[in-house]
C-alpha cells in the first residue's frame, strides 16, 4: 500500500489510507444499488447478480494474491468447496444453505490453510506456488468427478421448494431478493476486506508481501500472517460458491472446480486492479455486462456476422483479448491506473 | 549472432528476481549438472529408478495379471515419449525466457485441428500435417513472442502468466468458435495392433513414440551442436553476459519461443490419432507438460524427456493403483510430491 498516499493529516511516518472514505463509499454504493432491481428489466438483473458473484469471487482472490502476494491459480478449490459443502448439506441433510454457507467457509478455510501450510512449509514461491494451488484445485475436481460421496460427474440439482423461503435462500426465479442477497454478500466481502487491511494482521500481510525478510526481522509472524490471509481469502471465495449454486440451482465438478473458475476469480481483479480495494468490483462491473453483450451478439448476430450464430467461444475470446491488452497497457488495471493518475495530480 | 546490445537488454537482467524463485535459478538448458554434483545426480537417478522398479513390481504383484501391467507400462512409455516432446518445448521456453507458458497446450490444439482439417479436406496421411503444422507453429510462436510477450519480459510473473493464459483462452475459444464443440478424430491408415510381450500396442502409438524421440534428439542436437543452440544456451545461462559477447538476445527469445511452440505443433500432429480432438484437448497436455517440466527440472531439456516417460508410466500405472479414479489424479499426486520435496526437479541442481 505504499502507493496509497493520501491527504493525510496525521503526522505519521506511513500515511494513513482513507479507510473511513472507503467505508462511506461502500455504504453509499450499497444504498444506491439496493434500488437497482426496481428499475432494471429482469434480463439485466441476472447480469447484475452475475457481476456481484464475480465481484465476491475476485475480492476473495485479491486478498490472498493481491494484498498477500501469493499468486493463486486454484481459487476454484475454495469456490467449489463452498458450493459443494452447502449443496451437500442441503440435498443430503436438508440443512439451510445459510448454515451451509458458514460450513463451506469453514471447510474452505481449513483446506486452504492445509495446502497453504504445505506450500509455505516447503517454500514454494512464484510460479511453483501458483502451480501447486492449481494442482490442488484439479485434484478436488478429479476427486469429485469420481466420488460417490458427491454424486460423481452428475453433481447436484438444488431441490426446488414450492414457495419462496428466505431461510432456504430460494425465491421466485428472477426475484429481487437474489440481487439483494448477492449485494449484501458483496458489501460484506468489501467491508471485510477494508477492515482486514486496517487490522494489525492486514498490515502485517502487506508488509510480508512487500519484504518478507524485513517483516520477519521486525518480529512479524510470517507464516501465521500468511495463513490467516489465505484462510480469509478462501472463506470469502467460498461464499461466492454457495450463492452461485443457490442462484443457478446446479453444480457439477467442472462448474465448481474447473480451472475456468480460477480464471474467473483472477480476471475481474486484474482488469479492475490487483491489490486495490475496489479493483475486483470495478473489474466485475466491466466483465459482467461485456459477457452479456457478447452473448447477445452470438444469439442475434448483426448482418455479416451470421456465421457466429449460436456459436460459443466469442465471449471468452473478447475476455482474452481484454486481458492481454490490459496486462500489457494498464498493468495496474482500470481502477489501479485511475487511482494512480488522481494521486499524482 | 549479429546485432547486439541495443536490444531489450536492460529489463531482461531483472528477470527471475523474486518471480521464478530460487529453485530454478540459472538452470542450464540441456546441459548436465556441474561435475561435483554429478555423483548426487546419479544417486537421484538411482533412487528414481528404484522407485520405478518398486512401483512396477508392486503393480505386477497386486494386479496378478501380467499382461495388464505390461500393457500399462508399454502404453505409458509410448505416450510418455510424446509428453516428453511437449514438455521439451515448454521447458525450453521456461529455461530461456523464464516464462510460465500457459498457451503451450493451445498451440498443440491448433496442430490437432490442422491435422483434422488436412486429413478431412485433402485426405492425406495425417503425418503429412507435420510439414504444415511445425512451420506454422514456429511462425505463430515467433509472432506471439515478438508482438505480445516481448512487452511483458521483465514484468512480474503474474503478468506473464496472465498473458499466456489470455493467449490460451483466445486460441481455445477461437477453435471452439470455428470448429464447434463436437469432438473429432483422425485415423492413421493401416493402424493395427502389434504384439509386444503379450501386450498389444497400436502402430499409431509406436510411431508417435518413435517420431517424438527422433524429434527430441534433433532438438537436443540443435541445442548442443549448432551455433544457434550455443547462443540459446548462453542466453539461458546468463542473458546479460550473452548480450555482452554480441548475442542478439531479442532474436534468441523469439527463436526459442518459436522452437518451443514448434515442439507443441509436432506433438499435436503425433497425438492426433490417439486422442479425441476437442478445443480443450490441449489443456490436458498443458497440465501434463507442466508436471513433466517440474519433474524434470524447469529448463532441463533432457529432464523433460525422461520426466515425460516417467509421467506416462505414472499415469498408466496410477490407473491400476487407483481404480475408479481418473489417471490424472496419480499424475497430480506425483506433481505435488515433486513440488514439495524437490521443486528444482528430480534432475535439477539442488538449491
Amino acid at each position: 500500500m505504499s502507493a496509497a498516499v493520501d491527504t493525510a493529516q496525521e503526522p505519521q511516518a506511513v500515511p494513513e489510507p482513507a479507510w473511513g472514505r472507503h467505508l462511506v463509499a461502500v455504504g453509499v454504493l450499497a444504498v444506491v444499488l439496493a434500488f437497482l432491481p426496481l428499475v432494471l428489466p429482469p434480463a439485466q438483473q441476472s447480469v447484475a447478480v452475475r457481476v456481484l458473484v464475480f465481484a465476491i469471487l475476485a475480492l476473495g482472490w485479491n486478498i490472498m494474491s493481491g494484498f498477500g502476494g501469493m499468486f493463486s491459480f486454484g481459487h476454484a478449490a475454495y469456490f467449489g468447496l463452498g458450493a459443494y459443502v452447502s449443496v451437500w448439506l442441503l440435498v443430503e441433510q436438508g440443512i439451510s444453505p445459510w448454515i451451509g454457507m458458514l460450513a463451506g467457509m469453514a471447510v474452505a478455510a481449513a483446506f486452504a490453510v492445509l495446502i497453504g501450510f504445505l506450500a509455505l512449509r516447503y517454500r514454494l514461491k512464484g510460479a511453483y506456488f501458483a502451480l501447486s494451488t492449481f494442482a490442488f484445485a484439479e485434484m478436488l475436481r478429479l476427486y469429485a468427478t469420481n466420488s460417490d460421496l458427491v454424486n460423481r460427474a452428475v453433481g447436484y440439482n438444488v431441490p426446488l421448494r414450492s414457495e419462496s423461503s428466505l431461510a432456504y435462500m430460494q425465491f421466485e426465479p428472477g426475484a429481487a431478493s437474489y440481487f439483494w442477497i448477492a449485494l449484501a454478500l458483496t458489501v460484506l466481502a468489501l467491508v471485510t476486506t477494508i477492515v482486514f487491511l486496517r487490522s494489525r494482521t492486514g498490515r502485517f500481510t502487506v508488509a510480508v508481501r512487500d519484504d518478507e525478510d524485513a517483516a520477519a526481522a521486525l518480529g512479524i509472524p510470517v507464516m501465521r500472517t500468511k495463513l490467516v490471509t489465505i484462510a480469509l481469502s478462501a472463506a470469502i471465495t467460498s461464499v461466492a460458491g454457495t450463492f452461485y449454486v443457490q442462484y443457478y440451482f446446479f453444480v457439477d465438478p467442472d462448474v465448481a472446480f474447473g480451472s475456468s473458475v480460477s480464471i474467473q476469480a483472477i480476471l475481474p481483479a486484474v482488469i479492475g486492479g490487483v491489490a486495490t480495494i475496489w479493483g475486483p468490483v470495478v473489474g466485475a462491473a466491466i466483465l459482467g455486462p461485456l459477457n452479456d453483450v457478447t452473448a447477445t451478439l452470438l444469439r442475434n448476430p448483426p448482418a455479416g456476422l451470421e456465421f457466429l450464430q449460436g456459436r460459443a467461444g466469442l465471449d471468452v475470446m473478447v475476455y482474452a483479448v481484454l486481458l492481454i491488452l490490459i496486462v500489457l497497457v494498464l498493468p495496474q488495471g482500470v481502477y489501479g491506473s485511475l487511482r494512480e493518475r488522481f494521486q499524482r495530480r | 549472432m549479429t546485432g547486439g546490445t541495443t536490444a531489450s537488454g536492460a529489463p531482461a537482467t531483472s528477470r527471475g528476481a523474486g518471480s521464478a524463485g530460487e529453485p530454478a535459478d540459472d538452470t542450464p538448458v540441456a546441459a548436465g549438472p556441474p561435475r561435483r554434483s554429478r555423483a548426487a545426480a546419479w544417486r537421484r537417478v538411482a533412487i528414481v529408478l528404484a522407485v520405478a522398479v518398486l512401483a512396477l513390481g508392486l503393480a505386477y504383484w497386486r494386479a496378478g495379471n501380467e499382461v495388464v501391467v505390461t500393457q500399462a507400462v508399454l502404453t505409458g512409455l509410448m505416450i510418455g515419449g510424446v509428453y516428453g516432446l511437449v514438455a521439451m518445448g515448454l521447458t525450453l521456453i521456461f529455461g530461456v525466457l523464464d516464462i510460465v507458458n500457459f498457451a503451450h497446450g493451445a498451440f498443440l490444439a491448433i496442430a490437432l485441428y490442422t491435422t483434422v482439417e488436412m486429413v478431412g479436406r485433402f485426405d492425406v496421411h495425417p503425418y503429412l500435417a507435420l510439414l504444415v503444422s511445425v512451420p506454422l507453429m514456429f511462425l505463430l510462436g515467433a509472432a506471439v513472442q515478438r508482438f505480445v510477450l516481448a512487452g511483458a519480459i521483465g514484468r512480474p510473473l503474474e503478468n506473464q502468466l496472465l498473458i499466456t493464459l489470455g493467449i490460451a483462452l483466445l486460441i481455445d475459444n477461437g477453435l471452439l468458435l470455428f470448429f464447434g464443440p463436437n469432438p473429432r478424430s483422425v485415423r492413421l491408415p493401416g493402424d493395427s495392433g502389434v504384439q509386444v510381450l503379450g501386450a498389444v500396442v497400436t502402430v499409431s502409438r509406436l510411431l508417435a513414440f518413435a517420431v517424438a524421440l527422433v524429434l527430441a534428439a534433433l532438438l537436443y542436437l540443435l541445442l548442443q551442436r549448432t551455433r544457434l543452440g550455443t547462443a540459446i544456451r548462453a542466453v539461458a545461462a546468463n542473458d546479460t553476459g550473452a548480450q555482452m559477447v554480441g548475442i542478439d538476445t531479442r532474436r534468441i527469445y523469439t527463436v526459442t519461443f518459436a522452437l518451443g511452440t514448434a515442439c507443441a505443433g509436432a506433438a499435436g500432429v503425433l497425438v492426433a490419432p490417439l486422442v479425441t480432438i476437442e478445443p480443450t484437448t490441449g489443456e490436458l497436455f498443458n497440465i501434463i507438460a507442466f508436471v513433466v517440466v517440474v519433474l524434470g527440472g524447469m529448463g532441463n531439456v533432457v529432464g523433460a524427456l525422461v520426466g515425460g516417460l516417467l509421467i506416462g508410466l505414472t499415469e498408466q500405472l496410477g490407473a491400476l493403483y487407483l481404480p475408479g479414479q481418473s489417471p490424472l489424479l496419480s499424475v497430480f499426486i506425483v506433481f505435488v510430491l515433486v513440488l514439495f520435496l524437490r521443486p528444482q526437479g528430480l534432475f535439477g541442481r539442488s538449491a
